[in-house]
Parts: structure tokens; sequence; C-alpha cells
């Protein structure tokens, strides 16, 4: 972390494989997932200089003219008439459920099922590119962790919240076809907590108004801007490029340093207390987050995101303070 | 329950809570006066003169990414210079003998408690030019603990796993292990200055990062608590590392470590190469010259030691 990004981003030759075309000059991207905020931002990003198809169950509101949406769930056998329809050149897949509150029956089946049958596609009509955005917390938060984690690092993020096992499991089974298809340049990017208009768990626990703290506990914390993951995927689509990306963005903190910068008051309760109102709260359906994730506020999860700086050519954009202020964006 | 009622209680708290941060507050702002002026007589010149000169990888935000916060480090330090120099009166030889840039610092543990690591740590940054802060390993159960693993995160120490070992010797930072553990730590008394067996790690890591050795005899330590057993059935069963019995513990006052004389000597930097993955055997003898060394220094410091508390 403490050495200036100094590289020269690696140029990287286009390979030319039977009728490819390089992607930047175009070619359909299939996003899955795209109703999202990281969707619907990485569809605006994309869609002015290559065609953007999306797959969603959720309907695509306020869409963009020229972006083909499916409404179609990603278990159905529909889906496979998005690949019949249009040669696909690449495919995102962030259409991770991460709705804790969802049944685990159902959250397990959408993660894994649907991911499976999204493979099978994507290798059936031999798409050249696969972008699965996995997550930092597949590492799960740890005491014995590493300061910082490499993308060798075992995948441990189950081990004491069971929620998350799928999301180990979607990164598992893309890290598989990897190497069963290696025709398609598979690419896994773990980004650390995203920070912006999006509705997940870092980005509502910093709209907390105290933030809740674990009273002796202030971990180093890395953050990143959701519109530098979004530039980390473009980074990604790119041909030639293949592999596990750590993805981080500007240097790491202590909590209370991002608190602060937010100005918003800090609460520190000690552990066993915070744990035992929280399942309370979530037991009532009174909180969105899961008890588990308070180990995200006491251990250290922090990834060393050299590859990503080095061969993929990512640099954040956001300054630490613009990635925190961004969670009160657009709000209501 | 009345949710307004409950609401208003929370309120009530909230309130209290944000009096109390503020008296904390106005507490901690002297707490930093004292600090401030403890360091500067100890230090002959200001913290943050000091601290200037210090080699560290601080990001923007004024901590390096291992969590070392030079405020934090400030109060640490205050309490641990007087006890470098009012309470044990350490004798420092040899420091000039570290060299820039990274290095690997191998010392005898002792004394049950460790404050040898505390006072290498106040050496270093007191005695040595330019100073140093002193990075080292501590347990992972440490950092399970609240305030513990805040307190040793912003003071720069780091979870002993060989990934952070190797990041800060990169970093070009010094790193101070204790080869012998918890064994040496938990001697009893009859055992005192005796090293115990020395753990193979530091070596490789030594061998493959490329890092200079300082080794370190640590005189003055073994007297401060007097174990006269350990109960290793005990503290297998508590699963503690050990269970030392300590007579003076009974004693009033007996709680404080008796206030000897602590000499600290600094040998000359010796450096190894070869292969990192050789055999036990083949480490096993680079690591003996290491804790031969070490021995000769004790025997040598015992010596010249003329009296154990002055």
């Amino acid at each position: 972390m403490s050495e200036t990004p100094s590289f020269q981003p690696r140029i990287v030759s286009p390979r030319i494989r039977g009728a490819t075309v390089p992607l930047a000059s175009g070619g359909s991207v299939l996003i899955t997932g795209i109703c999202g905020r990281l969707g619907k931002h990485l569809a605006r990003t994309l869609h002015r200089e290559r065609r953007v198809v999306g797959v969603d169950r959720r309907p695509f509101l306020d869409k963009p003219k020229d972006i083909e949406h499916a409404q179609v769930d990603l278990r159905r056998t529909k889906l496979k008439d998005v690949f019949r329809a249009e040669a696909i050149e690449a495919v995102v897949h962030l259409g991770v459920m991460h709705d804790p509150r969802a049944s685990a029956a159902d959250h397990h089946s959408w993660n894994v099922a649907g991911f499976t049958k999204l493979l099978e596609y994507v290798g059936q009509f031999q798409v050249p590119k696969l972008v699965v955005l996995s997550s930092a917390n597949v590492y799960g938060p740890q005491p014995s962790n590493p300061q910082f984690l490499s993308e060798e690092a075992p995948l441990l993020g189950g081990q004491n919240f069971s929620d998350i096992r799928d999301l180990v499991e979607v990164d598992m089974l893309a890290q598989s076809f990897f190497w069963k298809l290696p025709e398609t340049e598979t690419v896994i990017l773990r980004p650390v907590h995203i920070l912006g208009t999006v509705h997940n768990a870092p980005s509502n626990f910093l709209r907390l108004n105290p933030v809740l703290t674990v009273l002796g506990f202030d971990p180093m914390v890395q953050v990143i801007h959701e519109s530098d993951v979004v530039q980390a995927i473009e980074l990604a689509l790119r041909p030639g490029i293949r592999g596990i990306f750590n993805v981080a963005g500007p240097e790491p903190v202590p909590l209370s340093r991002l608190v602060r910068v937010l100005g918003r008051q800090r609460l520190s309760v000690p552990y066993s207390l915070a744990r035992s109102a929280l399942r309370r709260l979530w037991a009532l359906r009174l909180t969105t987050f899961p008890p588990p994730e308070l180990d995200h506020i006491r251990y250290v999860c922090m990834v060393d995101d050299r590859r990503a700086r080095q061969v993929l050519g990512f640099t954040p954009q956001k300054s630490l303070e613009q990635t925190v202020l961004s969670v009160d964006e657009g709000r209501w | 329950m009345d949710t307004s009622k409950a609401l208003a209680r929370v309120d009530a708290l909230a309130r209290g809570a944000r009096a109390a941060a503020g008296l904390v507050r106005r507490l901690a702002g002297t707490a930093e006066d004292r600090a401030e002026e403890v360091l500067e007589r100890l230090l002959g010149e200001s913290f943050a003169r000091r601290m200037g000169r210090v080699p560290l990888a601080l990001g923007p935000a004024g901590v390096d990414p291992f969590g070392l916060d030079p405020q934090w480090a400030k109060y640490a330090l205050a309490t641990l210079g007087l006890l470098h120099r009012k309470y044990f009166r350490t004798e420092v030889h040899g420091i000039a003998n570290i060299p820039s840039g990274r290095v690997l610092l191998v010392a005898n543990h002792s004394g049950q408690v460790p404050i040898d690591a505390s006072l290498i740590g106040a050496a270093m940054f007191m005695d040595a030019e330019p100073p140093r802060i002193v990075r080292a390993m501590v347990e992972k159960w440490a950092v399970s603990l609240p305030f513990v693993s805040l307190l040793f995160s912003r003071i720069g120490q780091v979870v002993g796993v060989q990934e952070n070992a190797k990041r800060l010797l990169a970093q070009g930072e010094a790193l101070l292990v204790f080869p012998e553990g918890a064994r040496g730590i938990s001697k009893t008394f009859d055992q005192r200055y005796k090293l115990t067996e020395f753990g193979l790690g530091f070596m490789r890591l030594a061998i493959e990062t490329d890092t200079p050795i300082v080794p370190i005899a640590v005189v003055g330590a073994e007297e401060q608590y007097v174990s006269v057993a350990n109960l290793e059935a005990l503290a297998k069963l508590l699963r503690m590392p050990a269970f030392p019995i300590i007579p003076q513990l009974l004693l009033p006052g007996g709680q404080l470590p008796l206030p000897t004389k602590y000499r600290l000597w600094f040998g000359e930097p010796m450096r190894f190469n070869g292969d990192p993955d050789e055999d036990d055997a083949v480490i096993d003898e680079k690591v003996w010259l290491v804790k031969q060394t070490i021995q000769s220094m004790l025997n040598r410091g015992l010596k010249e030691r003329k009296h154990i508390f002055w």
C-alpha cells in the first residue's frame, strides 16, 4: 500500500481469436443484476461505447433506450434466449443475491443454481469473456488474518457467518470455470467494502447516525467508491486480462476515521451487548444487519491489491473523502 | 413496551454518554500535555521532532497501513520512557550497531511479563539515531481482546503471521522477535539466563528477505519476578502458555516488578544467506550461531554486572 503507484499500465495486446473482435470496438455485453444500483451505474458507463444487454428479474425503470433488458430469472431456461438472440462478447455477473432477509433456500438456489446456468451458457455459446463480481468478504474478518490478504488466501468468510457461504461458492464456481474452459477469459474481482448510492451493508452501516462501533476495537478498513468498481470492471473487460484480482480504493484507515470524515457521532458498545441487542433486533426484523457482521467492525479483512494495480492497471480515482461522503449522496 | 418511553430513555442515555465523552475529551487533553511534557524532559527534544526522524510509511491519513498512529504512540512512549529511564534505569550498549533499513532484532525472552520487549522498543526510540519504532508480533488471541487489540494496532504491533513479517521488512521496518517464545519468558528462577530452544522461523525469514539480524542480550529481566515453579499441567488445563508460581505477588506491592537495573546489549549485525527452504538441520546450524552469540553476550553482561539493582 505504501508503494506509490508508479507503474505503467501494462499494454495488453488484443489477442485475435477466430472471429472475435477486440472488445474496445464493441460487441454486446451481458450484465446480470443490471437493475441494482451498481448494475445501472455500469450500464450507463458502458452503453455509449457498446451494446449492453441486461438480465434481471426486477424491472429496469428509466432505462436508456439503447439498452436491451430481459426481465428473466437467472434460473429459468429463458435465459438461454438472451444468448441465442445475439452474439454476446462478454458477461458481467453482478446478479449475486446479498439480501440477508431472503430465505436460505432461495438465496442458495439463486446464487448457485442461477450462476451455474449462466456458466453453462457462457461455455455453450463460447463467450470470450466472463467477469464475476465477488467480494473481499469471502476472506472473512478474522483475528488471525494477515493485515493484507493476497488472492491466494483461503476463503474463510463462511466460517462464522454461514449466509456468506453461497458467495464463497459462487467465487469457487468461477474459479473452477476458469480452469475448465480456458478459452473464456474469466476474471474474478474481489472489491473491498463498496460505498456509494448502493444499498449494501457497508454503505447502510455508514448511514447510521450515530454509527455503531464495538468498544475497544477500531480495525483498519478499506473502502472503494462504486464508480471505481465500475472502472475496475471496465478494465477487466479488456482482452487479455484473466485471473483473480483484489480491488481496493484509497489507503486503509481506522474505522473511527471514516466516521470522523462523515462528521457523524460514534456510539461504542461492548461486544456482548452489541451482539445480544443485534440478535434481538434481527429476530424482530428491525435491522438489516445480521449479527455475525459485527466481526467486520472488530477484525481486519483487508486485501493486498498490488496485482490489480500492476496487471489490471487499476488506480482508484476517488479520494477517501469522496468515497466516504458518497454514502449520503442521492439518498432520498 | 411503550415506544415513546423507551425512546426517551435511549435519548437520556445518549445525552449522558455525550456528557461523559466531553469529560473524557477534556481529561485526554490534559493527558496529552502531560505526555508531551514527560517526553520532552526524557528526550531533551520535542516528541514531534524525534518522531519526524523515524522512517515510517505513513499514509495521507496519518496512519501507516498496519494502523500505527504517532498520536497514540506518544502516550505509549511516554509511559515506556518513564519505565525505561526512571524505574528500570536501563543501560544501553552498542545501539549504534543497528543498521538503517530493515532489520530483525533477536533477543532472549525472560521475566514472566514481556517488559523486555517494551524496553527494547523504548531504547530504539529514545536512544537510537535515527530513532526507530520497533514492530513486534503479537499473539492471535491478543487481537481478539477489546482495547488490547486497539492499543497494539495503534502503537505498531502486528498479528504474528508470516505475511505481516515479510511486508513489514519490505517496508524497511525493525522487527523484534523472541525465538524462545513462551518457553523463554516463563522460565523458573533456577534456569535464569540459560537460553531455551530457539525456533527456526526467524532464520528462514531473515534468509528469504535478506535481512540482517541484530542479536540482543537483555540482562536484568530474570530477577524482576522470581518464579519458583511452573505448573504446566494446570496451565494446559487453563489453556494458558504457562502458570508460574511467583511468591512476591503475595506481598503488598509485590505485584509490581522488582526495580532491577536493566542492561541491553546490542550485538553486531549478522548476515546469513542460502536457501530459506533448506532442511531443519541446516537452518539449525545458523540459528545455533545466533543463539551462541546471544548466550555469550549474556554471559559477558552478567560478569560485568556488579549488582542486580544498580
